[in-house]
């Protein structure tokens, strides 16, 4: 890890004057993929501003129709939620997926959207619920959040502070891990919502994206057979040593599949 | 710049100053000289650094001194009775023989305690999964498992 | 008194309270006073030669006390890393040795060469500034790939192997297998590839070297599996130190799997330093170090033939080889391949004509050595999976036709040079068969096909030669070490023992393991006994712990002091009881006079061995400490059955393991609950090998991709079942425990049982390891293609 400066930030006002001040520095949540790319001399901010202790960031609240999930919300606090596995228990077990216990002890939701990587399993919930992300300065849409890879709509030295999940009718969140590293090689996020069903892929592109035609499918038959026919194209996917893009297309029908079987329950 | 850390490690308080890139597993093993928290990875995946921060584990390679800043934390060296007495996760390890070279074990035991405290009553197939950020290159895990499901209940009876 | 006999008792083990509580001292927890942290400049390239190293900015770092190059160890006569073993190619000539520097000169030869080091105050501040360290690299061409280093422009890795042949080497009548092919029935011939390995010990590789200018001496803790082999080779071959000037220290060592045999060229920098600095010089490797740098292991590129006559039984096979030794000879890397793989080629079968061709490369990857099992798993993976393909194709079943070719009776020449002693083959795989209820499998694969899943089962019967070795032998063999094991048994005034051992425990409970043999066979309880083990300055020498020989080898060094201590015993006993030293017998801890009723015990005599007052002075030494040396006669062949039973979900590719069953026969067994845990981690190990790991290169860069724990995919808890093991006893008949060695047989067995479930599922003849997901549905979509 290269030298940097530290510093706690008390409020979200705090910490976006901090990272207003400094372009070089960046916002520290759970740290779980900042710190790893720090080690490993990948990334090299000149200062950390530690939103650890921005009691404001943290947090659930459910009324019903909306689940408003703080940024510095631990991934296990999603896990064993309450009113999380009763409004939307995809989310939950989603939540439960993602990497091990440890990771998911310090791990914040607000990081993960950040940071965006292309594997991994929050963007597909955020994206297949249609979420909205609330930030310091506005609230973005999840269709306009996730713009590639690793890059988001997020302008430098923008917050998130939470995002709002519109609880859905039913919905399921299927995970083919990578067998090291244990991300999504390939996720699918299923959501029926009352106004409409959207599939949302992780781990198959650059960039979580959705699938209009399983989407449109579903829509007229919520059932797993009415996706079991559907197959992605391959171009643009990725392919590395872990899978073909060939691979990720098959598996994203057949995770679809099975999404929404969970869906189903 | 050196800044100034302090937090309570296994019910005493400490304070060091440090580099402020120090991780929280450097402070622990080098500061503290309590080496029983091990390094045996880069990319926080071994989990043989497993700790608990405020009573969860959490792996201490991955997270600066700082962000323990005032919590409680407890290491290996803290687990058993102060007159040397095995927590009963520590003694089921070894009546079961779930630890060979010992280099992952102290993680594992933070992650097990961990583990049934999250799942009073896990079932093998929970205990494996849960069990995903522990590696043992020694035991194969099987006998690591039966540890856990045996300590379980005696855990739990303990709160 | 009888009940202090603990042969056969899972005795819980001594050295668990300090692992479980954070006491274990592995070397990165020693923190010599005034320690510098050495940080090593490590090779981008694949391939390149260097032009220029400039350390200037780094030296001026801050905090860094030395920056050395390849010409600085050059300059200080520090001489290569030697290879152990020499093998002699099939034209006579010796194998092709190139220069190993510790630092490389000239060139560097894979991702991850050591190309200089910087020495500093803290770890940050060396690390820092080996950035700062400037190489200037012309990249070559390079070439990784086992099966394309010999082709025509290949780029060579050195000089004096242009065509990137250390030796091609041969074992068997290659005339008479050719011959004994033309007359057969039916022939089963594979191709494959036994994948390249990291060993992945969870403590990563460390080392401190400490010079003291008071008496001109140096000390190294080093993560090392055998102290004093290092100490020779380092101080002997490389530094030309005085040996008896440096002690060499492996204190708790967290898993070695063979990763911690060699001399590696950090051991050496470090120790040479600490005398240019006088200061303690510390390295731990980092995970992406030994991903780079650790000795790899298998990596073989095999074409395997059988030949049958019409009822099945073998007549010959004819093996060719191409293994990967990497960009050096790391210590132990050319007997892998040739001398602990072509003899195992018999396997458990009567196969009378058996060839072996293998020629080993050079390429430009890290250096290729022993890695659990080391040349026997990839034995067994070609015998195994030629017979379970044989039998496939004539429709003979599997089972039957392993037993239609065991070997019977003892001893057994093999016509690969092994003289195995004795074996039960059939009571291994009749167990197995009982255990894993093969006569059931058919039901449960109906059952498995109604939820949509491929059942399939396959065996693996392998056997492995361990325990070594009688030196003469491996020294007529190329070896240049002697593998004998030596012990001393020291017996204190008090009747408690200190037992100093030359094996090396790194997980596998020798504290316990060998307390219990010492104080069996002494009648005195397993708490009154003390191993040490990894310290040169205490041990009077030792060959270390590799090869499943501690106990063998090591334990019966130990019995034999042990011996000497009783036989002592007596004469002091007979004085004692003034008998004749004929008419004492020991047994349970007590000395007798035969027939009469008068008895000392144990403690007693070694009271009046350190307070002779009432002693035989002049015919007999005061003091009760006994060493011993012991070289076998004869290896140790452990043998066993695995029946393993796999579900490939088709629609994924992904495979589960419903059952694994592992029978073996160790000899007699000692501490059953550690040897048990020693097959469940080498099958774990083996089951990584044929489900999950396999380290690949960039075939173009000469990459190494899989460099973390994100992409190379070592298993955890979720990945194996709880394993279901029975064992079998054939008593070893050449060492007086009758023992065999446990340490490596599941990595042995386990991957060809696991593919012979896996092709048996899939219904097709190979599929490559690691069965990733993506490959085994490849394989079921070629066979749906087909
Ligand atoms: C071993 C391991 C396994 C993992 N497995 C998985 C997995 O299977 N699936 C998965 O999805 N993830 C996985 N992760 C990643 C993990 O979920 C991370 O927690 C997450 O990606 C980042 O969250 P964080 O809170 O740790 O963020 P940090 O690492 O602290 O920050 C990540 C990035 O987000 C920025 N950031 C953080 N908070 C905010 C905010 N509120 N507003 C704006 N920017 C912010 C930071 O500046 C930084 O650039 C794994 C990580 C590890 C170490
Ligand atoms: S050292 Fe922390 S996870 Fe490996
Ligand atoms: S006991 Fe050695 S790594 Fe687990």
């Amino acid at each position: 890890m290269y030298a940097f400066n530290y510093q706690k930030a008390k409020s979200v006002a705090d910490a976006a004057a901090a990272l207003a001040k400094n372009p070089d520095a960046k916002a520290l949540a759970g740290g779980q993929s900042l710190i790893a790319a720090m080690k490993l001399r990948l990334a090299a901010p000149a200062a950390v501003v530690d939103l650890g202790g921005v009691a404001e960031l943290r947090g659930i609240k459910s009324d019903g129709k909306n689940l408003v999930v703080g940024a510095m919300t631990r991934h296990s606090e999603v896990v064993f939620s309450d009113d999380v596995r009763k409004a939307i228990p995809a989310l939950a077990h989603l939540a439960g997926e993602i990497g091990d216990r440890m990771v998911r002890n310090m791990g914040t939701l607000g990081g993960s959207i950040a940071h965006n990587d292309p594997a991994a399993d929050y963007p597909a919930a955020v994206l297949g619920l249609g979420a909205t992300v609330e930030t310091n300065k506005r609230k973005i849409a999840a269709d306009d959040f996730f713009k590639g890879l690793y890059e988001t709509a997020l302008e430098p030295g923008e917050l998130i502070t939470s995002v709002s999940f519109p609880v859905p009718k039913r919905a399921g969140y299927v995970k083919f891990k990578q067998p090291a590293s244990r991300f999504a090689l390939v996720g699918v996020f299923v959501a029926d919502t009352g106004s409409g069903v959207r599939v949302a892929v992780t781990g198959a592109g650059p960039c979580v994206f959705r699938v209009p035609e399983m989407e449109k499918a579903l829509a007229s038959k919520f059932a797993p057979e009415s996706v079991a026919n559907i197959r992605i194209p391959d171009k643009g996917l990725n392919s590395d040593i872990h899978a073909s893009a060939e691979y990720r297309a098959h598996l994203v029908t057949v995770m679809a599949k099975r999404a929404v079987q969970a869906a189903l329950g | 710049m050196p800044v100034k850390v302090s937090m309570t490690v296994n019910g005493k308080p400490v304070a060091a100053e440090v580099e402020e890139r120090t991780l929280l597993v450097t402070f622990i093993r080098e500061n503290l000289r309590l080496t029983g928290t091990h390094v045996g990875c880069d990319t926080a995946q071994c989990g043989a650094c497993t700790i608990h921060m405020n009573g969860n584990a959490v792996k201490a390679c991955n997270m600066l001194a700082m962000q323990a800043e005032g919590a409680d934390i407890l290491t290996i060296e803290g687990v058993a009775a102060a007159d040397g007495t095995l927590h009963p996760m520590q003694e089921a390890f070894r009546e079961h023989h779930a630890l060979q070279c010992g280099f992952c074990t102290p993680g594992m035991v933070m992650s097990a305690i961990d583990l049934v405290k999250r799942h009073p009553k896990p079932t093998e197939a929970v205990v494996r999964a849960e069990l995903d950020g522990n590696f043992c290159r020694c035991t194969g895990y099987h006998n690591i498992v039966k540890a856990i499901l045996d300590a379980a209940p005696k855990v739990a009876a303990m709160r | 008194m009888g009940s202090l006999n603990f042969i056969g008792a899972s005795v819980k083990r001594k050295e668990d309270y300090r692992f479980l509580t954070g006491g274990g001292q592995y070397t990165d927890d020693v923190a010599p006073e005034r320690a510098t942290y050495a940080v090593f400049v490590r090779s981008p390239h694949a391939h390149a030669r260097i032009r220029k190293v400039d350390t200037a900015k780094a030296a001026k770092a801050a905090g860094v006390l030395a920056v050395y190059t390849g010409e600085d160890v050059a300059k200080a006569g520090i001489n290569g890393l030697p290879c152990g073993w020499l093998i002699t190619d099939v034209n006579g000539q010796p194998m092709k040795e190139p220069p190993y520097p510790v630092l490389a000169q000239g060139k560097a030869r894979y991702v991850g060469d050591r190309v200089a080091v910087v020495i500093a105050e803290t770890y940050n501040q060396a690390k820092d500034a080996a950035e700062q360290v400037e190489v200037d690299y012309e990249v070559l061409p390079a070439v990784t790939d086992t099966a394309s280093a010999r082709k025509k422009g290949a780029p060579a890795v050195h000089d004096i192997a242009p065509d990137n042949t250390c030796y091609v080497w041969a074992l068997g009548d290659k005339a008479k297998v050719d011959e004994a092919f033309k007359a057969a029935a039916h022939v089963t011939k594979l191709e494959f590839v036994n994948n390249r390995l990291i060993p992945n010990a969870i403590e990563p590789r460390s080392a401190i070297g400490a010079y003291s200018r008071a008496d001109d001496s140096y000390t190294l803790y080093v993560a090392s599996q055998n102290p004093h082999v290092e100490r020779l080779l380092m101080t002997a071959f490389v530094l030309g130190l005085p040996e008896h000037k440096v002690r060499v220290v492996a204190p708790d060592v967290g898993g070695g799997f063979g990763s911690k045999i060699y001399l590696y060229g950090e051991d050496v920098v470090v120790t040479w330093a600490s005398k240019q600095l006088n200061r303690p010089v510390k390295w731990t490797a980092e995970r992406v170090e030994s991903f780079m740098s650790d000795a790899h292991g298998r990596d073989h590129v095999t074409t395997a033939e059988l030949a049958l006559d019409k009822d099945g039984k073998f007549l010959a096979m004819r093996v060719h080889t191409t293994a990967n030794l990497g960009a050096y000879l790391s210590t132990f890397a050319s007997c892998i391949p040739t001398i602990l793989y072509a003899t195992l080629l018999a396997g458990q079968y009567t196969t009378p004509q058996i060839y072996c061709e293998v020629t080993a490369v050079f390429t430009n990857t890290a250096p290729v050595d022993a890695y659990r099992g080391a040349g026997r798993p990839e034995a067994t993976y070609v015998v195994e999976r030629l017979v379970e393909t044989a039998a496939r194709e004539t429709k003979i079943d599997p089972a039957e036709i392993r037993r239609r070719n065991f070997i019977r009776s003892f001893p057994y020449q093999t016509p690969v040079a092994l003289l195995y002693d004795t074996g039960n083959y059939e009571a291994t795989l009749d167990a197995a068969m009982k255990l894993g209820d093969v006569a059931g499998f058919a039901k449960r694969k109906e059952e498995a096909a109604k939820r949509g899943r491929l059942r399939g089962l396959g065996y693996s019967c392998y056997i492995e030669a361990c325990g070594i070795a009688p030196s003469n032998v491996a020294g007529a063999l190329g070896a240049r070490a002697g593998l004998f094991e030596a012990g001393e048994v020291r017996v204190h005034p008090t009747g408690k023992v200190t037992v100093f051992t030359g094996s090396h425990s790194h997980g596998q409970g020798h504290e316990t393991t060998f307390a219990q043999v010492v104080a069996s066979r002494l009648g005195i309880p397993v708490e009154d006994v003390d191993i040490v083990h990894g310290d040169t300055s205490k041990i009077l020498f030792g060959m270390g712990t590799y090869g499943s020989r501690s106990l063998a080898v090591g334990g019966t060094a130990i019995v034999k002091a042990v011996d000497k201590v009783i036989a002592k015993g007596k004469k002091i006993a007979a004085h004692l009881m003034e008998a004749a030293e004929a008419d004492v017998e020991f047994a349970d801890g007590v000395f007798k006079v035969s027939g009469t009723d008068k008895q000392v015990p144990f403690a007693q005599i070694a009271l009046t061995a350190y307070v002779p007052h009432n002693y035989p002075l002049d015919k007999l030494e005061p003091g009760l400490n006994e060493n011993a040396f012991y070289d076998p006669t004869n290896f140790t062949f452990p043998a066993g059955s695995y029946v393993c039973e796999v579900e490939v979900d088709p629609d994924t590719g992904k495979t589960t393991i419903e059952s694994f069953v592992a029978v073996d026969d160790f000899g007699k067994v000692i501490n059953p609950m550690i040897v048990a845990g020693q097959v469940h981690g080498g099958l774990t190990q083996g089951i990584g090998q044929a489900l999950l790991e396999g380290c690949r290169y960039d075939p173009e860069t000469g990459q190494l991709v899989t460099g973390t724990m994100s992409d190379y995919c070592l298993p955890r808890a979720g990945d194996v079942p709880s394993f279901k093991l029975d064992t079998r006893e054939t008593p070893c008949t050449h060492n007086p425990l009758g023992v065999k060695g446990c340490g490596e047989a599941g990595a042995i067995g386990a991957p060809a049982a696991l593919m012979n479930a896996i092709t048996d599922a899939v219904g097709v003849r190979d599929v490559p390891m690691p069965a990733t997901a993506e490959t085994v549905w490849r394989a079921l979509a070629s066979k749906k293609a087909a």
